[in-house]
C-alpha cells in the first residue's frame, strides 16, 4: 500500500495557488484569491445567495451567504462571497448560528417581498422562494404594512420593473454598469425607501437589457416577450445555440405547447460567460410569426401561389435540369446549420456548380481565414487587440461584452482603426481616427512609432478584421490586416464575419471558387450568364450593398429558386419558393467566428411543411438521380467528420457539450491581396461610412413584434460643425447625393463622427441608402444639401 | 460676523452648548477663549504653526515614531493609535491621500464641530504634520453637510493659510508639499463611516464598502493607499509637537494619554463640551462635577445615560464611578466612541427615548446591506407602535428576535445590582456590513434590558384567540 501511495504522490503536481481547506469538515482544494462561496460551488454544500454572481464583483449585500470561519478568537461570522479562501481556513455553513442568521436574513429579504407568486412570472424558477424553503424559518412574524410601489413599471421597450419584489441585491444595477457599461438603472433614494429606477426620462435603453431579467433573482425584473406566456413547470428546455450572429452564444431554448417562449443565456467560459444580447435573446418572436411560410410557392399569371412539395420539388428538379452547365449559381447558406451547407455544397458539386458564395458582398473575402486563427479568449487575453472591425457593439454584442470586459480590468490594450467612433472607442488605448479609404496610411504611420512598436513587441497581438464600412472596398480591410500580419511579430487574427454560420458555410463547401465572388456572380447574371439562381436564405436586394447590382442580378436571372423561411424582397421574384425550417425547429451544428463548432437543437416541429435545407438538398439530388449517400442528419455528420479536414476531430457528441470543439479549417484559398493607393477626394466632400446598427430591417428582428420598433429608422449623421456648414438643423432633411443619384435622409449631429465623414446606418426603414454605394470606386463620395 | 448670505446664523448658534473651560489642561482647545481664535494672527501669536515647524525640521520617521509612541488614539470612535493606522499603508505607492473625517453626526457628538468652527487652524496645522509624518501627497478635508459654520472658517483659514504659505508648494521654504481640498457632505449619517466617506468623496452614494479585504490604508480613495483620521486626533498633533512626547504622556493614563473632548448633552445643569483629562475622569465627576456638568436639572435622580453617542449600549447610576476610559467601558458592556454622553433624568419615557434613536439610525440606514436596510425599519416600526401604546407582549419578544438577526449572539450590556445583571462587555457580532445597523438594536437593547418594566407598563396583554378551519371539526 505504502509504495501505492508514495507513487501516487510522485505523480501529483502541485500547483503553487493551491490553498486547501475545510468546509463543513471535508477537505477542499481552492485557488488563491477565490472567494468561500465559489471553492463551496465544487462541494455538495450549498450556500445560500442572492447577491453574489460568478461573473460580476461581489460586493456583499444581502448577507445572505453568511458563513462561520475559525479565526483566532473562536468562530467569525463572515459573508462567503467577500471572504477569501485561505491556507488551513475552516469554514462552517451548517451550526445553528449560521443557520439563525440565514434564516434571519430570508425573513428580513421577505418582509417587505409582496410574495405574489401566484401571479408572479418568476414562481417556480425564483432563487427567493427556492432558498426561501430550503434555508427559510418557514413564516414570517413580519405584520407591519409592506412597501408600496407602482406595480410594474416599464424601464425600457423590453423590460418591466416590480419595485416590490425587489431585494435591492445589485445584481441588474452592476450589470448594466460592470459588464454592459450602459449604467441607465441606479439605486435612488435611501435606507429602506431604497429602490432602483432609471434616471428621470431616460429609459434603460441597453442592448444587453434582457441579460437583467435573467440574473433577477426574484421577480422584479420580467421582459415583455415572456411575461404571463408560462409557468417554469410547464416548459420544455434544449441547451442549444444562438444563430442570430456568429459569436454563438450558448442559449438553452425553453419552448411549451410547440412554441418557443424563451431564450436564456448559459455560461459557456469560451464564448459568452452567460450573457445575451437583447436581439439575440428575444427574436425567437420570428419564430412564431404568421407571416412565415407555410407551403411552397410558385410562379403563375397571377403571382406566387401555394402548391404542394412534390410540384414545388418537380419543378425546382426540372429548371436545374434544363440549366445550362455552368450555369447554375447558389448564393447564401450561412443562416443554415453546417449540416444544411455540407448538403447543399454536395449538391452543388454534384450540379457542377462553381458559382457559389456563402456571403453577399457585405463581408470579407475567405481568405481571411488564411491567417493564424484567434479565438474570443486569445482576444481576451492578448497583450494587444487591434481592431479593423464594424463596431461590435453593434453587429456582435457579447464579442463586444468579452472586449470590454478585458479592457476595463485592463488585461489588454485596444487599438482601434476606426471611421467613427464605435461602442468600444472609450475602452480602446488608442483609437486612430481615420477617413475611408486612408487604413494603409494610417496603419503605416501607426506601426512607425516608437510606442506603437513597443506595445506590439510587449506580446501576443490578435487583429479583430471585419467589414467595417459597406461604403468602402473589402479588400482595403484585407490589405491593412496582411500588412500587420507581415510586419508584427506573433499576429493572429480573430474573423467577425457576422451572419451566424459564416464560417461553417465557407468551410464546407459555399465559399467561392476562383474568386468568382457574390458580385461576380450577380454581375454574370446581369449579363444573362445565370439560367437558374438558388438563393439559400439569401436576401441579396436587401443584403448586397450595392443596389444595382442586386437588382441587375435578380433580373437578369432566368430562373430563382429562393429557399427561406419568409418572403423577403428577392424570394418576392422567385419562380419557386421552399419553405425553411428556422432556428429552433432543426438539429445540427454550427460554427462561430472563431471556429467553434457547437449544437442547434429542435426545441419545436417546424412551422407547417416547412423543412430544413439539407432534406430539400437531398430530395432534390434524389430527383435529379444523384445518390448523395445521406438519408438522415447523422449520415451528413458522419460524412462531415470523414471528408472535411479540420473537422476530423469532430463528434457530434462532443459538439454538442456546452463549450463545443475548436475546428481548424487549412486556409480556403491561397492569399492574394492587393494594395491600393489610398483613394483621394473628389469634389464631393463627405466620404461614405455606413454600417449596420444592432436593430433593423433583418426579418428575424422585422418579424419580432417586440424588437421592430427599436431599429431607429434611415438617417444620415454628420459632425456637428459640418451640419453648421451644410446649414442644416438636427432632424431635418438634406439631400444626399453621388455623381448619378440622390436620396433624401433626415440629418442628424454626432460627436461620433469626424468632419468630413457621414455615417448612414445601413438596411433602415426609410430611404435606402445602398442606391448610392459604388464599392467598385473603393469608397463612396457624397454630397450632402440643405435642401428644408 | 454671524450673519450669512442665504440664511441667517444667529450668535445663541455659535456659542451653545459651547465650550467649557475649566482649571484643567488644554490641548485642543487652549484658543477657544479668543473671540477671533478662528484667524490666523492669533494663531500664530499664540503658537500656531510651530509644531509644524518642528515636524518640519525633522525626518518624517522620527514624527511618526513620535506619534506612535505618544499613542495619540484615534478619537473618531474606534479609538485605534494613529501612529499605528499611518504604519499600515504600503510603502511606494503613490500618489497616498489623508482624508478627514470631518462628517461628525453621531447623535450627541458636537466636539469636532466647536474644533473647526473655533480652531481651524490648528486642524490644517495637524493635517500637515500627519501628511508630513506618513508621507501622504494630498489632503481631503470632508465636512460634514449641515455645519455652515465650520465650513465656512475652514475654507477662510485655509485661504489664509495658503496666502501665508503654510500650504501648497514648497511649505515653509521646505521641500515638503501638500494641497487641501475642501468637501462638504451631503447629509448622511453613514457618511461618518470611513469607506463611505471615501465613496462620497468619490462621487459616488455614500455607501460603505465591505472590509476586508479592502481596507482604506491599502486600497482607499481612488484605489490609492488612504490615511482617514478624525479631526481631534489631528488637532492634538501641534501640541504634542511643540511640547513632545512626554509632555502628551504625562497627561491621562498609559493606554489612553493626553485628553479627550466630551460633549455631554441631556438633562444636565451645563451641557457643553468639556476638554477632559483622558482615562482618569469618571462619569460621575462628569455628570456631577461642579466644574463640569454640575448635576441633574432640578437635582432630579439620573435614570440613565448613554456613554459614547447614540449607538453606545446605555448605562445606569451603577456605572457613574467608571472612568471614560475605553477598555473598562468596554468591559463594562458599552463604548466610548465619538465621545458624546447623553443624560436621562428619572423623568424620561425610555420608550420614546430609546424610539428617538432608533428611528435616527433607520432612518439614516443607507439601505445596502438587508439587515439594516429591513430590521432597522422594523424595530422602528414595533418600537412606535409600543410607544402609541398599541404594542402587544410578542411585541417585546419581537423586537429582541429581530435584533438577533442583525446582531447575533450575547449583546452588550451593563451589569444592572437591583435586576442581577452582569455585564456583557463590547463589541457585539454583526451581520451587517457597517455599524448602522445594529446601532438601530442598541437603544432597543439597553432600553429593555434595563427598563423592561416601563415597556410592559405600556402594552396590551393579548392573549391567543384559537382559530378553527371551516369545515375541520375540532
Amino acid at each position: 500500500m505504502s509504495t501505492t501511495e508514495s507513487h501516487n504522490e510522485a505523480e501529483i503536481v502541485i500547483d503553487p495557488n493551491a490553498v486547501s481547506m475545510t468546509i463543513n469538515g471535508k477537505s477542499v482544494t481552492a485557488r488563491k484569491g477565490e472567494w468561500i462561496i465559489a471553492a463551496a460551488d465544487r462541494t455538495e454544500d450549498f450556500i445560500p445567495r442572492f447577491c453574489y454572481h460568478p461573473r460580476m464583483e461581489s460586493v456583499g449585500m444581502c448577507r445572505q451567504c453568511l458563513v462561520e470561519v475559525e479565526g483566532p478568537r473562536g468562530p467569525m461570522m463572515v459573508v462567503s462571497c467577500m471572504t477569501p479562501v485561505a491556507e488551513g481556513q475552516v469554514v462552517r455553513t451548517d451550526t445553528d448560528t449560521v443557520k439563525r442568521a440565514q434564516e434571519g436574513m430570508i425573513e428580513l429579504l421577505l418582509a417587505n417581498h409582496p410574495l405574489d407568486c401566484p401571479v408572479c412570472d418568476k414562481g417556480g424558477e425564483c432563487p427567493l422562494q427556492d432558498q426561501a424553503f430550503s434555508h427559510g424559518p418557514g413564516e414570517s412574524r413580519y405584520v407591519e404594512e409592506k412597501r408600496h410601489y407602482e406595480k410594474p413599471i416599464p424601464i425600457s421597450g423590453l423590460v418591466f420593473l416590480d419595485r416590490e419584489r425587489c431585494i435591492l441585491c445589485d445584481r441588474c444595477t452592476r450589470f448594466a454598469d460592470e459588464v454592459a457599461g450602459d449604467p441607465l438603472i441606479t439605486f435612488t433614494h435611501r435606507g429602506n425607501n431604497t429602490q432602483v429606477l432609471t434616471f428621470p426620462d431616460e429609459p434603460f435603453a441597453s442592448y444587453f437589457s434582457g441579460n437583467t431579467v435573467q440574473i433577477c433573482p426574484v421577480g422584479a425584473l420580467t421582459a415583455e416577450p415572456y411575461r404571463f406566456k408560462a409557468r417554469p413547470w410547464d416548459l420544455q428546455q434544449q441547451e442549444s445555440t444562438c444563430t442570430t450572429c456568429s459569436v454563438g452564444c450558448r442559449t438553452v431554448v425553453q419552448s411549451s405547447r410547440d412554441e418557443i417562449l424563451r431564450y436564456q443565456g448559459v455560461d459557456s467560459d469560451p464564448v459568452n460567460w452567460g450573457w445575451l444580447c437583447d436581439r439575440g435573446r428575444f427574436n425567437f418572436q420570428s419564430t412564431n410569426s404568421p407571416n412565415r411560410l407555410s407551403t411552397p410557392l410558385i410562379k403563375t399569371e397571377s403571382g406566387l401561389v401555394a402548391t404542394s412539395w412534390t410540384v414545388a420539388l418537380d419543378e425546382t428538379a426540372r429548371v436545374l435540369r434544363h440549366a445550362q452547365p455552368g450555369s447554375i449559381a447558389i448564393l447564401g447558406g450561412a443562416r443554415g446549420t453546417n449540416e444544411d451547407a455540407w448538403a447543399w455544397a454536395q449538391l452543388a458539386d454534384a450540379l457542377g456548380v462553381d458559382m457559389r458564395d456563402a456571403q453577399l458582398d457585405d463581408g470579407l473575402p475567405a481568405e481571411i481565414f488564411g491567417y493564424p486563427n484567434a479565438t474570443i479568449d486569445d482576444a481576451c487575453s492578448a497583450t494587444t487587440v487591434i481592431l479593423l472591425a464594424p463596431d461590435l457593439k453593434e453587429e456582435l454584442p457579447v464579442l463586444y461584452l468579452r472586449l470590454r470586459g478585458a479592457a476595463e480590468k485592463k488585461k489588454i490594450r485596444i487599438i482601434e482603426i476606426t471611421t467613427h467612433d464605435s461602442g468600444l472607442t472609450r475602452y480602446a488605448w488608442k483609437s486612430l481616427q481615420c477617413e475611408p479609404g486612408h487604413q494603409a496610411e494610417t496603419v503605416q504611420q501607426m506601426l512607425s512609432t516608437p510606442e506603437m512598436q513597443e506595445q506590439l513587441g510587449r506580446g501576443s497581438v490578435v487583429v479583430v478584421a471585419g467589414r467595417s464600412n459597406l461604403a468602402e472596398a473589402a479588400h482595403h480591410t484585407m490589405a491593412v490586416v496582411d500588412t500587420i500580419a507581415t510586419t508584427v511579430s506573433q499576429v493572429s487574427v480573430l474573423p467577425v464575419l457576422r451572419r451566424a454560420n459564416v464560417r461553417g458555410a465557407l468551410s464546407l463547401g459555399l465559399a467561392p471558387r476562383d474568386s468568382t465572388d457574390a458580385a461576380t456572380i450577380l454581375e454574370a447574371s446581369a449579363n444573362g450568364k445565370v439560367d437558374c439562381l438558388i438563393l439559400l436564405g439569401a436576401d441579396p436586394l436587401s443584403d448586397v450593398p450595392d443596389a444595382d447590382l442586386a437588382r441587375r442580378g435578380i433580373a437578369g436571372a432566368r430562373h430563382i429558386i429562393a429557399i427561406d423561411t419568409f418572403l423577403n424582397n428577392s424570394s418576392a421574384h422567385a419562380d419557386i419558393v421552399l419553405p425553411a425550417a428556422a432556428y429552433g425547429e432543426k438539429d445540427g451544428t454550427t460554427t462561430n467566428l472563431e471556429g467553434r463548432v457547437t449544437n442547434v437543437a429542435q426545441s419545436i416541429t417546424p412551422h407547417a411543411t416547412s423543412r430544413p435545407d439539407w432534406m430539400i438538398a437531398v430530395e432534390l439530388a434524389a430527383l435529379l438521380n444523384h445518390d448523395l449517400g445521406i438519408l438522415t442528419l447523422q449520415d451528413i455528420q458522419t460524412r462531415i467528420t470523414q471528408t472535411v479536414g479540420g473537422f476530423d476531430g469532430l463528434s457530434v457528441s462532443v459538439a454538442v457539450r456546452k463549450n463545443g470543439v475548436l475546428v481548424s479549417v487549412p486556409p480556403i484559398s491561397p492569399l492574394q491581396v492587393h494594395h491600393d493607393a489610398a483613394v483621394k477626394r473628389n469634389a464631393y466632400e463627405f466620404r461614405l461610412v455606413v454600417a449596420r446598427k444592432l436593430y433593423d430591417q433583418a426579418i428575424g428582428t422585422a418579424m419580432s413584434q417586440s424588437l421592430a420598433a427599436l431599429a431607429p429608422g434611415a438617417g444620415v449623421f454628420v459632425n456637428p460643425h459640418d451640419l453648421e456648414r451644410v446649414g442644416a438643423k438636427d432632424g431635418s432633411s438634406v439631400r444626399v447625393s453621388n455623381t448619378t443619384r440622390s436620396v433624401i435622409l433626415p440629418v442628424h449631429a454626432s460627436m461620433t463622427v469626424a468632419r468630413g465623414t457621414a455615417f448612414v446606418p445601413f438596411n433602415q426603414k426609410g430611404v435606402d441608402i445602398r442606391e448610392l454605394l459604388q464599392t467598385s470606386n473603393g469608397v463612396t463620395d457624397v454630397q450632402i444639401a440643405n435642401i428644408s | 460676523m454671524a450673519q450669512r448670505e442665504g440664511g441667517t446664523v444667529t450668535s445663541s448658534y455659535l456659542h451653545a452648548p459651547g465650550f467649557i473651560a475649566g482649571d484643567r489642561p488644554k490641548i485642543v482647545t487652549s484658543r477657544f477663549e479668543y473671540a477671533d481664535s478662528y484667524k490666523i494672527d492669533r494663531f500664530i501669536a499664540t503658537g500656531g504653526y510651530q509644531g509644524l515647524r518642528s515636524a518640519l525640521s525633522r525626518p518624517a520617521q522620527t514624527v511618526h515614531d513620535d506619534v506612535r509612541s505618544a499613542t495619540v488614539l484615534g478619537r473618531g470612535g474606534a479609538g485605534f493609535p494613529a501612529g499605528v493606522k499611518w504604519g499600515l499603508t504600503p510603502q511606494e505607492v503613490w500618489p497616498r491621500y489623508l482624508v478627514v473625517n470631518g462628517d461628525e453626526s453621531e447623535p450627541g457628538t458636537y466636539k469636532d464641530r466647536l474644533l473647526m468652527e473655533r480652531d481651524p487652524h490648528q486642524l490644517i496645522e495637524g493635517c500637515l504634520i500627519a501628511c508630513y509624518a506618513a508621507g501622504l501627497s494630498q489632503c481631503f478635508l470632508y465636512i460634514r453637510g449641515e455645519m455652515a459654520v465650520a465650513q465656512e472658517r475652514v475654507a477662510e483659514a485655509l485661504n489664509e493659510a495658503y496666502e501665508a504659505g503654510y500650504v501648497g508648494k514648497n511649505i515653509l521654504g521646505t521641500n515638503f508639499s501638500v494641497d487641501i481640498v475642501l468637501h462638504w457632505g451631503a447629509g448622511a449619517y453613514v457618511v461618518g463611516e470611513e469607506t463611505a466617506l471615501i465613496e462620497s468623496l468619490e462621487g459616488n452614494r455614500g455607501m460603505p464598502r465591505l472590509k476586508p479585504p479592502f481596507f482604506p490604508a491599502a486600497n482607499g480613495l481612488y484605489g490609492q493607499p488612504t490615511i482617514v483620521n478624525n479631526v481631534e486626533t489631528l488637532a492634538n498633533l501641534p501640541w504634542l509637537m511643540t511640547n513632545g512626547v512626554d509632555a502628551y504622556t504625562a497627561i491621562g493614563t498609559k493606554t489612553s494619554p493626553g485628553t479627550r473632548m466630551v460633549a455631554v448633552s441631556g438633562h444636565v445643569v451645563r451641557p457643553g463640551v468639556y476638554e477632559i483629562v483622558n482615562g482618569t475622569t469618571t462619569f460621575r465627576d462628569l455628570i456631577y462635577g461642579e466644574e463640569f456638568c454640575g448635576g441633574i436639572r432640578n437635582n432630579n435622580a439620573l435614570k440613565a445615560f448613554v456613554p459614547g453617542g447614540g449607538s453606545a449600549p446605555w448605562f445606569t447610576s451603577d456605572q457613574l464611578d467608571l472612568p471614560f476610559e475605553g477598555s473598562q467601558v468596554g468591559a463594562a458592556g458599552s463604548m466610548l466612541g465619538s465621545g458624546a454622553i447623553m443624560v436621562m433624568d428619572e423623568t424620561t419615557d425610555i420608550p420614546a427615548a430609546a424610539l428617538t434613536l432608533t428611528r435616527f439610525y433607520a432612518h439614516e440606514s443607507c439601505g445596502k446591506c438587508t439587515p439594516c436596510r429591513e430590521g432597522g425599519t422594523w424595530l422602528e416600526r414595533i418600537l412606535s407602535r409600543i410607544v402609541d401604546g398599541k404594542g402587544t407582549d410578542a411585541d417585546l419578544a419581537q423586537l429582541i428576535e429581530v435584533g438577533e438577526s442583525i446582531c447575533p449572539g450575547d449583546f452588550p450590556h451593563a451589569s444592572n445590582e437591583a435586576l442581577g445583571l452582569t455585564a456583557v462587555p463590547f463589541p457585539y457580532k454583526m451581520t451587517t456590513i457597517c455599524f448602522v445597523g445594529p446601532s438601530a438594536y442598541v437603544p432597543v437593547h439597553s432600553a429593555l434590558t434595563l427598563f423592561r418594566s416601563e415597556f410592559e407598563a405600556r402594552i396590551t396583554k393579548r392573549t391567543m384567540i384559537k382559530v378553527t378551519a371551516v369545515g375541520v371539526s375540532s
